[in-house]
């Protein structure tokens, strides 16, 4: 954002708009609603000069709730819409609201580039691990032996991983979040600070399709023993500090550790601008692992549209735009004598 | 293939009365650089004042196995002191640089026209690779042609002996050795090939030396040496033409140009979202070049990108403009109904070629007709708007912007690989004679509150960029409401859109349709769109000498159609639609207007020629 004048402080409520939210009673959906919704005023930006693109799926209805511009475009293809809106005006905060489908399925190739391209904008990728809109088939990140409709006797193909996949694709930012968890907006912020494309995976329950698929780490009994929240700068510990996470220097791999007598010495810490580590963090398996959580990884690195616009001016300055001058380009040659009639 | 026993008839040596236009065909090896070649006798024929018309002919591969007869590339220029329309039917003079080119193009060459054959590139190899088992400059098999035998590759090597190049870096300066000879025998001027060569090696001097020396080689040779037979020098007078500025253009410049115009017209950002493919590419490098005339481009990650990122540009406030060529439109398809549904304003370049799929990246058909009008899924009228020319895609692309921004619609422009390719004189326009028709943004609420799907007199809906204050709104792909644009999937309300979308589209202001030549009723009209306007223009013309009873009629708005076409057409006992493609036009001019329109078809890759369409119209009217 290059406006740079102060933005009257907004509520919630100001960025909700007077649609009626569709989703199923207890989606996922509605609380990231909520968590963007209770983040927007706190990011010093008008509502006037934000948009909110989507491709198509549960998720992508989105731009539809909130009280900003929105995009609601075709299937995959929202990385690509996006694109064009930023390059047309930089001003705009761009935020691309898409899921496992949408992200990594059909539209996989525009999520790839967006990433290395390295556009400005929030990409906020809502994984439930299946097809909700089009009624449960089993989805890119579905994992094996998942069982859908097109797949009765359950998936036999592996998961993609939206981390690993966005940091291969050179994003720039990766972060992960929990639909309903409270840490959800500080995420968002960080994202949006982040200047260039902002990858963040929301685990988000298909209450219909997919109902309790992240129990394993989201569920209140097992969360505290199985999310990394991960902070710059601070030991990677999680299970209430018993635990952290340590290099294996023999096998240059993570290895957990228990943490005795609050001796964290062995325990890595966190560095955002470290790519090795984010490597390590998102393809962390877990089970063995806790799931990496927070801002796994953030080193901004020049975007897209900011180039884009700085070879425009560099090309076009002391050139002064004379169409009748360029039309006559070229070698060209006088007829001057009257057309005489064959 | 015309072959050794054809023998030359009365009739076709009438056929070939004393040319008031030349044409010219290089064909050699797809590395022997034809198409250099041919650009540069186009432009030295320009400069002296001839009309002209071009016809690049070449593989698909880049560098196509050597020798072979599928890897022939080959250029054809009509040029003369009449107007010229097409490239020619066929060659007076043939230069062949090789076995190949000499056997996949002499059948088409004039009974009586000249040969030019590099004797050099004649070896048993070479003889084999084209299929021949004999070489056919020794036996009589090319005896109703002159033939013109030289070592063009000794000659060559010869003349760049000083400059100390390789056997092979020296070989690639015979095709400027042969132009020198083509500007010796039609009179030409070498100033402007000299400058263009010594530009164009600007970092290699010795061989922009080498390759001069080369071109005055090839000219002293035409002025020294004993030619035999009827070579000699022939100079062709300056067409008539009106006065003013010329230059040549390519459709594809004439586009990139016509866009620019449109969006200074319309005081608009151009923003141009494309991906490669022959033979659209051509357009997003000259935009590329013109930065400082408020065009962005973007090399997408594929077709689909393009569009999506051309139409997210349209939304921001930008003019989105996309191009293509037939598979990648297919691809676009979806984005254009995204486009249509939304009512945001977008041009989509179409250079057709051959197809279906792949099909034929290189050669010219006129077969996306049915794609571009009916090409989608839905209901989702879309304006089509064809160019004859080279010259004409500039006003075209003006025009596409016009109907785009005013009616809030995409809108599909059709070239064709012939136009894309082919160059011609255009008298540079004077950018003031166009009536500017700048966009306004809504920037306020209106009285009455605003609505983004509200209606002017046109049918269009109001433009808001993103930014604005007060306007705020969503859009989409899914059904909306009249008016509010909220998501609705009541029957009454799809009924209502989409009557909305045909009847805007439908309203479109375009120009009543004119008679290119002959009366406005009759026996027996020929109706076009497109590449075909020159040989149909020419064949009517030779026609009506004849005193038949004909007259040319050529659509450039395919969608809406002008209003008095239908009762035009019903005035004429006949019609005619020659068309490079299986009869698009003719159905839906059927569908139209009830009308008994015959078809007259070719997908050959090749361009009509002037006497096929002319035989046409004697069995019409016959």
């Amino acid at each position: 954002m290059n406006d740079m004048t102060p933005v009257a402080k907004s509520s919630p409520k100001d960025w909700e708009t007077d649609q009626e939210v569709r989703w199923c009673p207890g989606c996922g959906d509605y609380a990231i609603l909520k968590a963007v919704q209770r983040t927007m005023p706190d990011l010093g930006v008008k509502p006037e000069n934000t948009v909110f693109v989507s491709g198509i799926g549960c998720s992508s209805r989105f731009p539809y709730y909130m009280e900003t511009y929105g995009f609601h475009t075709i299937h995959g293809r929202a990385c690509a819409v996006a694109t064009g809106v930023k390059l047309a005006n930089p001003d705009l905060d761009v935020w691309i609201i898409t899921g496992d489908g949408d992200a990594l399925s059909i539209g996989g190739n525009h999520t790839m580039h967006l990433l290395r391209r390295n556009l400005d904008c929030q990409l906020l990728l809502f994984n439930n691990e299946i097809y909700g809109l089009t009624k449960g088939q089993y989805s890119p990140t579905s994992r094996v032996g998942t069982r859908s409709p097109s797949t009765p006797f359950g998936s036999v193909d592996r998961p993609a991983s939206p981390c690993a996949f966005a940091l291969g694709s050179g994003a720039r930012f990766i972060a992960r979040g929990i639909d309903v968890h409270k840490s959800l907006p500080s995420v968002l912020k960080a994202a949006h600070a982040h200047k260039g494309a902002s990858f963040v995976e929301i685990f988000q329950n298909c209450i219909v399709y997919n109902d309790d698929v992240f129990e394993p780490f989201t569920a209140k009994p097992n969360a505290a023993g199985n999310q990394l929240w991960v902070e710059h700068g601070k030991p990677m510990l999680f299970a209430g500090g018993a635990k952290g996470i340590a290099l294996d220097r023999d096998r240059l791999a993570l290895k957990v550790v228990d943490v005795v007598d609050g001796d964290t010495s062995e325990v890595l810490v966190h560095d955002q601008a470290n790519r090795m580590i984010a490597h390590l963090l998102v393809e962390m398996p877990f089970g063995a692992f806790p799931m990496a959580l927070g801002v796994i990884y953030d080193d901004p690195a020049p975007t897209f549209e900011s180039a884009v616009v700085a070879q425009n001016r560099q090309i076009a300055e002391g050139k002064t735009p004379n169409l009748q001058k360029l039309l006559s380009q070229g070698q060209t040659w006088m007829v001057e004598k009257e057309p005489h009639v064959i | 293939m015309a072959t050794a026993a054809h023998l030359l008839t009365p009739e076709e040596a009438s056929a070939n009365p004393p040319p008031e236009a030349i044409v010219v065909r290089f064909a050699g090896d797809s590395g022997d650089g034809m198409q250099l070649t041919g650009g540069q006798f186009t432009l030295s024929t320009a400069l002296a004042g001839n009309d002209l018309a071009t016809f690049p002919d070449f593989p698909a591969e880049i560098r196509a196995p050597q020798g072979t007869l599928f890897g022939v590339s080959a250029f054809q220029i009509n040029f003369g002191s009449a107007s010229i329309e097409t490239a020619g039917d066929q060659p007076d003079v043939l230069v062949a640089m090789n076995p190949a080119a000499l056997q996949t193009n002499v059948g088409d060459l004039k009974p009586g026209g000249l040969i030019i054959a590099d004797e050099g590139e004649f070896n048993d190899r070479n003889l084999a690779k084209a299929r021949y088992d004999s070489n056919p400059l020794d036996g009589d098999g090319l005896a109703k042609w002159q033939l013109l035998r030289l070592n063009i590759s000794q000659l060559t090597l010869d003349a760049v002996k000083p400059f100390g190049l390789g056997n092979k870096e020296a070989l690639r300066c015979k095709n400027m050795w042969t132009l020198g000879l083509a500007l010796w025998m039609f009179d030409r001027d070498r100033e402007p090939i000299v400058d263009w060569l010594k530009a164009k090696f600007a970092k290699a001097p010795e061989l922009a030396e080498a390759n001069i020396a080369a071109l005055n080689a090839g000219h002293a040779y035409g002025e020294t040496a004993e030619l035999g037979g009827q070579v000699g020098q022939l100079h062709v007078p300056a067409a008539p033409a009106e006065p003013g500025l010329y230059r040549t253009v390519t459709g594809a410049e004439a586009i990139s140009l016509g866009l620019v115009a449109g969006t200074q017209l319309a005081d608009l950002p151009m923003f141009f979202g494309g991906y490669p493919i022959t033979p659209a590419s051509a357009i997003l490098h000259h935009l590329s070049r013109l930065k400082e005339y408020g065009v962005t481009t973007f090399q997408a990650e594929d077709e689909i990108a393009a569009i999506a990122s051309a139409l997210g540009a349209s939304y921001a406030g930008q003019l989105g403009v996309t191009s293509s060529s037939g598979p990648g439109i297919a691809l676009k398809g979806e984005a254009i109904g995204l486009a249509i549904m939304t009512e945001l304003p977008l041009v989509i370049v179409n250079s057709q070629r051959g197809g279906p799929s792949t099909g034929l990246p290189t050669k010219t058909e006129q077969s996306d007709l049915y794609q571009a009008v009916y090409g989608r899924n839905g209901d989702a009228p879309m304006p089509v708007v064809a160019a004859r020319s080279a010259a004409d895609c500039f006003e075209c692309a003006i025009e596409a912007v016009r109907i785009a921004t005013q009616y809030m619609t995409p809108v599909m422009l059709l070239t064709d690989g012939y136009i894309a390719n082919a160059a011609e004189p255009w008298k540079v326009p004077d950018v003031d004679s166009f009536t500017p028709f700048p966009v306004k943004f809504l920037a306020d609420v209106p009285d009455g509150g605003f609505l983004p799907y509200a209606r002017d007199e046109k049918l269009a809906r109001p433009w808001v960029k993103p930014g604005t204050p007060g306007l705020l709104h969503r859009i989409g792909g899914i059904e909306k409401k009249a008016g509010t644009g909220n998501i609705d999937y009541s029957p009454a309300n799809h009924q209502e859109m989409t009557e909305l979308r045909r009847d805007k589209i439908a309203g479109v202001a375009v120009p009543d349709q004119q008679v290119e030549l002959g009366e406005a009723s009759g026996k027996l009209v020929v109706v076009g769109w497109g590449s075909t306007f020159g040989p149909i223009h020419q064949a009517v013309r030779r026609a009506r000498r004849k005193g038949l009873d004909v007259a040319h009629v050529h659509i450039r708005h395919i969608w809406p159609m002008p209003r008095n076409l239908g009762d035009l057409l019903k005035g004429y006992e006949k019609i005619l639609v020659p068309e490079m493609n299986t009869g698009q036009l003719k159905t839906v001019l059927r569908d139209q207007y009830l009308v008994d329109a015959q078809p007259l078809n070719k997908v050959s890759g090749q361009p009509f020629r002037i006497a096929e369409i002319e035989a046409a119209i004697e069995s019409a009217l016959g």
